[in-house]
């Protein structure tokens, strides 16, 4: 019956590259032979409207077994049935062209499944898409059919959510919101309005004196000592952020003072009741699924898309990171497999619409196969207990027991972890540490993240696991019951029908699992592949330049130790002491004046070798070199270095050290670019570089000059640098490669995926407290 | 009373545990019934008038020499080259015998109104010393002198411009020195004569020579058939040396050799345990052995390698004498020997000894895993005269912790030869002639030479090719106590503990092994009848 009615019939669908879109479009090629697909797709920025569906809906494991069914044939079997509309459900008339205004007034059947689904969406862009698109939608198909004169029947089935029910206790029956009691009556228009409205306020606001210089302070935190273009860029970002944050919170605020828990369930709500204004003119039918979750059987076990609701709380508990989640044991979790939600929206597709308006069906599990939330935490648990994840030490995870605890004291608890967190990160970042040790606040601030999102996972969850309310599904078992045997077993949605023990534990975890991508093997180095990849394209013969910076790049020393040991290489000893007690006096000051600006902390060095010989400064810093540099360096830059040469890369030092220091080095690089001093008349040195000293931004110019002089590609290059200073030479190149990266720049390395590096000092030598110069 | 000689203890139940080096630090172990002890003959008596004996040999040349006063004249160019920091090990308590040597030299220079004199380091392929070692060997007086007015030297392989070729032997080995040295009226040579290899006509044609020239003996071919190296008659290595020397000669060099030997008085009385036999400690030996393996124990590696290279050896002058090279070393040898070789009957399955924390190579450095190899296979191992110690297809038991650690000052190609040569290949044929030249020309290593004070890039070849002989022979090398990574690394097995070293030797070479242990220090040689 299903196939026959809807064999030949053209429909339009909307959403397809979703998780639930796929599966119906899938579900239609596969079940329906006779039917033809127009799918709206929005073009991306780059590809068109049918590269999105090749690439986003056709490349995706849920056809795989339609390829094998079809073998060679299945791209021309797609193309003479699928067919790609361009256009978007935010803008007026979906931005179709005339031709596919044709083929929308000509279509019998509109899908519209488009949404923002996410809870944690800004407010005007859900208000845009999932509450305005399906009345935005439903216009423009009555507009062109009237503009085309089509007067054959339509039918369009708007998909919504169970939740739009709200906050409700009880039964929720499948009726328009507006028929059910307690309904609040809102004008959605003034809502719209307000919403549009808030974006442009919030804007205002971001740009506030006071908020700016927030901004600031947080880019120069994070960043350092980057210079301004990098700053200015992160203090734009994030704002951009925090306009997205305000409308996000303010979709929430907005609406739980209206009786719904997020924003989406809000909008959702809003969406059907505009959409049914125009119930008079387009005959509409609206489906409303619960949480939906993993394929029970089709197109297989366990297909999934995209990392949603329940996964990554799942994923979280496993790791060990989630130790509660709130929620009553006894209430009812309301989820139901993707296959039979597309199962029962193509039989309503073939059903039609209700002779006596608008239908509404419910398609959830809550009311005729309950599945508890104790029910459901237990198999999580007891699955992991067998099946754990395993740590990067290659250790397994043991998983908490679980003790209902209720959203309060889970929030407060997580709450108190993240600020606890948050300090001892503040704390630990302002200490001069890098390296491995650096790793460690890089750590602290992955764990607070967890814990913040864990956090997120319970305000915008939490209430989805307290929900009281029953979703009645009685007209989708009418349905259901209207099928003949074989339909029932090929279009199997009758919530009954699920198992949720083998469900769990047999389809869902391990598909989550594996979606996730966490380790479910003990071995250890998971991520040695992408190190040895990294390195691999590093040390590739194709690279054109490699750029070092010195200090805890090549050497752990400075500008300071250098100095010490110059000027302590010729007094006697007494006075060695008391010169390093005084340095060392100077130590905090010195360190503060190079966080607030690398350049003048080195001119103020500079301005030590006042009065100096350049000869016996030549002579000593070649002593400074082996006594001292050669010692402090790490072997394995030295090494990397060589490795650049040999493999044809030019090599090129830039560092605001100056060029008596380097001589020795010279022979290692194909090119140094440092600092020098000046001379004046009577042949010593004055205190004053030549040129600017080449530090932060100055560098990565330094670098572009360098590059185009010698014909070499930046995106060809690679740059290995320490701290955030040298983030614009890092970002000017194809390849950074951070080297016992500050904790800053650690995280940033994180982040971005660059390769980074521990180098050490060569073992075995005594250790050096104090840059004291003497002979060997 | 006078020295006693060599002495071979067979364990048995009253012996107590033998003393073994470990880097820097000792064990002591208890070896298997029937083992033989190898203890060294001891100090022999010094010569009672040094500086008069020093005196006597200048003016009473061996061999077809004159006496040195009587080759000096005014306006000539005379060069005295020494040996560097390698001899004796450890460094001599002040004044070390070059200077004393080496100050009557110029005496006599200096009454005959010599001017233009050169002193070199003969430094070979070695680095350069820093100023308190050069100070150390020549003493304050001839340092301050000769560096202010650039007349002390050190002896440049890569230094083109101060080299010359004086052609090739029969064997076709090309022969180049150091200019300033072969062009002067004469060269004197002064050395330690510390073990057998050293000295006769190894010490100008090895010690003055660039690469060109070292690497006709410096390599695999020849040290496999040096058989040992420390018998100049069986080795190939020192053929090599003697048709250079010779033809140094017929080229116009003229030398005046002064040897010198020093007997085995090697270590302080703090540590005087190190010198006896262990059954023989007093209570002073037993206290001072726990106290410094307490104290060495406590502190870190680089802590203890710092005492222990401070540490200077109460040597004592044993000969000296001049003239003409091979006239020298003849008698030389004989001293060495006389107070170093131990008549050994019959060959081992199993040898064991002790690694110092010292060797030619790490002087007030560290002993990295390639010189533990060297020290071991190369130098310990060839501490023979007849055959070695261990048959053919042994096992050789190598007591050291084995360290990854290398100093980036000194050895700066070590780490890269550990790092990438031996992590392909310890074949010693297959990285000579796959890696050789690529070190030996490399322009940063050898600017690190040159300028630093490191070992030149092509180094840590010579030493891997210094073990090629043992390398040979063994069945099997275990390292005692090393690094298992690092061990590996060199191609050989670690043990924790010597009950596991010895089972695993008996999987090379079967049940009920015979076991011999080299005990030093001090120094000595075997020599297998």
């Amino acid at each position: 019956m299903i196939v026959d009615r809807l064999s030949g019939k053209t429909i339009f669908i909307t959403g397809s590259t979703g998780f639930l879109g796929t599966a119906l479009v899938e579900k239609l090629l596969r079940t329906v032979p006779g039917c033809n697909l127009y799918l709206l797709i929005r073009p991306g920025r780059t590809s068109t409207a049918s590269e999105r569906i090749n690439k986003e809906i056709l490349k995706n494991d849920c056809f795989d077994r339609l390829r094998e069914t079809y073998g060679d044939q299945f791209e021309s079997e797609i193309a003479s049935r699928v067919h790609p509309v361009s256009g978007d459900v935010v803008s007026d008339n979906l931005n179709l062209d005339d031709s596919d205004r044709k083929f929308l007034a000509d279509c019998d059947v509109i899908i519209h499944s488009a949404a923002s689904v996410s809870f944690d969406s800004p407010l005007d862009q859900a208000v845009e898409v999932n509450l305005l698109g399906p009345r935005r939608v439903a216009e423009t198909a009555i507009q062109a059919r009237s503009e085309f004169g089509v007067t054959k029947p339509v039918h369009l089935i708007a998909i919504s959510t169970a939740y739009v029910a709200g906050r409700r206790r009880g039964l929720s029956p499948e009726l328009p919101l507006s028929d059910t009691p307690f309904s609040i009556q809102l004008e959605w228009h003034s809502e719209v309005e307000a919403a549009r409205g808030l974006r442009a306020d919030v804007d205002l606001k971001s740009r506030d004196s006071r908020t700016l210089e927030l901004f600031r302070k947080k880019a120069a935190k994070e960043l350092g000592a980057v210079g301004v273009p990098l700053l200015v860029d992160k203090q734009e970002k994030l704002r951009t952020q925090w306009i997205h944050d305000e409308m996000v919170r303010a979709g929430i605020a907005r609406a739980t003072s209206v009786g719904w828990p997020d924003a989406y369930a809000y909008t959702k709500a809003l969406g059907e009741k505009a959409l049914l204004e125009k119930q008079k003119e387009i005959p509409i039918t609206i489906v409303r699924p619960s949480i939906i979750e993993s394929a029970m059987l089709e197109p297989k076990p366990g297909w999934i898309r995209g990392f949603r609701m329940a996964e990554p709380i799942i994923i979280s508990y496993a790791r060990g990171l989630l130790k509660e989640f709130p929620g009553v044991p006894e209430g009812v979790i309301d989820v139901i497999p993707v296959d039979m939600v597309a199962a029962a929206i193509v039989a309503v597709a073939a059903k039609g619409p209700g002779k006596g308006g608008p239908e509404i069906f419910q398609v959830a599990s809550g009311s005729r196969n309950p599945l508890k939330y104790a029910t459901l935490v237990n198999h999580v648990r007891t699955w992991f207990q067998e099946h754990p994840i395993y740590d990067s030490d290659g250790q397994p995870i043991m998983v908490p027991d679980w003790s209902f605890p209720g959203r309060g004291r889970v929030q407060s608890q997580l709450d108190k972890t993240s600020k606890f967190l948050q300090a001892l990160e503040q704390a630990t970042g302002m200490l001069p540490i890098r390296g491995e040790q650096a790793n460690f606040i890089v750590d602290i601030e992955r764990k607070r993240q967890a814990v913040d999102n864990a956090l997120g996972y319970v305000e915008l969850y939490g209430t989805y696991a307290e929900t009281d309310a029953i979703f009645k599904i009685d007209n989708l078992l009418d349905l259901y019951e209207s099928l003949d045997e074989q339909e029932k077993g090929q279009f199997a949605f009758d919530p009954a029908l699920i198992h949720w023990e083998s469900f769990i534990r047999e389809i869902h975890l391990p598909s989550v699992v594996q979606h996730a991508r966490v380790k479910t093997t003990p071995t250890k180095r998971p991520a040695k592949s992408r190190v040895e990849r990294n390195l691999a394209l590093i040390l590739s013969e194709e690279r054109h330049l490699a750029v070092f910076d010195l200090e805890n790049t090549i050497i752990s020393s400075n500008v300071v130790d250098t100095y010490a040991w110059l000027a302590t290489r010729r007094l006697p000893k007494l006075k060695k002491a008391l010169f390093a007690f005084d340095l060392a006096m100077q130590g905090p000051s010195l360190l503060a004046l190079d966080r607030k600006d690398r350049g003048d902390f080195l001119r103020s060095f500079y301005r030590k070798y006042e009065g100096a010989k350049p000869q016996t400064l030549r002579k000593d810093s070649q002593e400074f070199f082996n006594a001292y540099l050669l010692k402090k360096s790490f072997p394995a830059a030295i090494e990397r270095i060589r490795r650049h040469r040999s493999l044809g890369h030019k090599t090129l030092l830039i560092t605001g050290a100056l060029d008596f220091i380097l001589e020795p080095l010279k022979p290692l690089f194909d090119d140094i670019i440092c600092a020098e001093l000046e001379i004046g008349d009577n042949g010593l040195y004055k205190g004053r570089s030549l040129a600017v000293p080449p530090t932060g931004e100055a560098r990565a110019s330094i670098l572009a000059d360098y590059a185009a002089e010698h014909s070499l590609k930046l995106s060809e290059s690679i740059a290995y640098a320490d701290s955030t200073s040298d983030l614009p030479m890092l970002e000017a190149v194809g390849y950074p490669v951070c080297v016992n990266p500050e904790p800053k720049l650690a995280a940033i390395a994180r982040k971005r995926g660059w390769h980074t590096e521990q180098w050490d000092k060569a073992k075995g030598l005594p250790p050096v407290y104090l840059p004291i110069g003497r002979s060997m | 009373m006078s020295p006693r000689p060599g002495f071979i203890l067979d364990v048995d139940k009253s012996t107590p545990p033998a003393l073994f080096w470990h880097g820097e630090g000792f064990r002591l172990e208890k070896l298997p019934m029937g083992s033989r002890v190898i203890y060294p003959p001891e100090a022999l008596d010094p010569l009672k008038d040094p500086l008069g004996a020093i005196a006597h040999a200048l003016e009473n040349p061996v061999g077809d020499s004159s006496p040195l006063s009587s080759l000096l004249f005014a306006d000539m160019r005379l060069t005295i080259a020494f040996d560097d920091l390698s001899l004796p090990l450890p460094s001599m308590q002040p004044p070390d015998i070059r200077q004393l040597v080496i100050e009557q030299i110029l005496d006599l220079a200096a009454a005959k109104g010599v001017d233009d004199v050169v002193l070199v380091a003969a430094l070979a392929l070695h680095r350069r010393m820093t100023e308190s070692e050069l100070r150390h060997i020549l003493g304050d007086r001839i340092y301050d002198s000769f560096n202010k007015m650039g007349r002390l030297t050190q002896h440049d392989a890569e230094d083109r411009s101060n080299l010359i070729h004086l052609g090739l032997t029969d064997k076709g080995e090309d022969v180049e020195i150091n200019k300033r040295a072969a062009t002067s009226d004469l060269l004197v040579y002064v050395n330690v004569n510390l073990v057998s290899m050293d000295g006769g006509h190894k010490s100008v044609a090895t010690g003055l020579a660039s690469y060109k020239s070292l690497r006709h003996h410096h390599n695999v071919k020849t040290m496999v058939h040096s058989k040992s190296f420390m018998d100049r008659h069986n080795s190939q290595l020192h053929s090599s040396n003697w048709r250079m020397g010779r033809l140094i000669k017929e080229a116009g060099v003229k030398i005046f050799q002064v040897e010198t030997t020093l007997n085995t008085n090697t270590f302080p009385d703090s540590f005087g345990f190190l010198q006896k036999r262990e059954w023989e400690w007093n209570l002073k030996d037993r206290t001072g052995f726990i106290a410094a393996s307490a104290a060495l124990g406590k502190t870190p590696p680089w802590l203890s390698r710092k005492i222990l290279h401070s540490i200077r050896s109460p040597y004592q002058l044993t000969g000296v004498t001049a003239g003409e090279v091979e006239a020298v070393h003849d008698i030389t040898i004989e001293n060495v020997f006389k107070q170093q070789l131990v008549e050994v009957h019959g060959q081992t399955d199993i040898l064991t000894m002790g690694l110092p924390y010292i060797g030619p190579y790490n002087v007030n450095s560290i002993m990295n895993p390639i010189l533990v190899y060297c020290l071991g296979l190369g130098y310990f191992f060839n501490m023979y005269k007849g055959m070695p110690l261990v048959r053919k297809g042994g096992v050789l038991i190598l007591s050291h912790p084995t360290r990854r650690e290398f100093d980036p000052t000194i050895h700066p190609s070590y780490i890269d030869f550990f790092d990438n040569v031996l992590a392909d290949t310890t074949d010693p044929l297959e990285i000579e002639s796959k890696y050789e030249s690529a070190f030996a020309t490399d322009p940063w290593y050898i600017h690190l030479y040159r300028t630093g004070h490191a070992y030149h890039g092509v180094h840590p070849f010579y030493m891997w090719y210094w073990g090629a002989h043992a390398l040979d022979h063994l069945g099997a090398v275990i390292i005692l106590g090393g690094d298992p990574k690092t061990v590996h690394r060199l191609g050989f097995m670690s043990a924790s503990t010597m009950s596991d070293a010895l089972e695993m030797a008996q999987s090379f070479i079967g049940p009920d092994p015979s076991l011999t242990h080299l005990h030093s220090p001090p120094l000595l040689m075997a020599d297998v009848k």
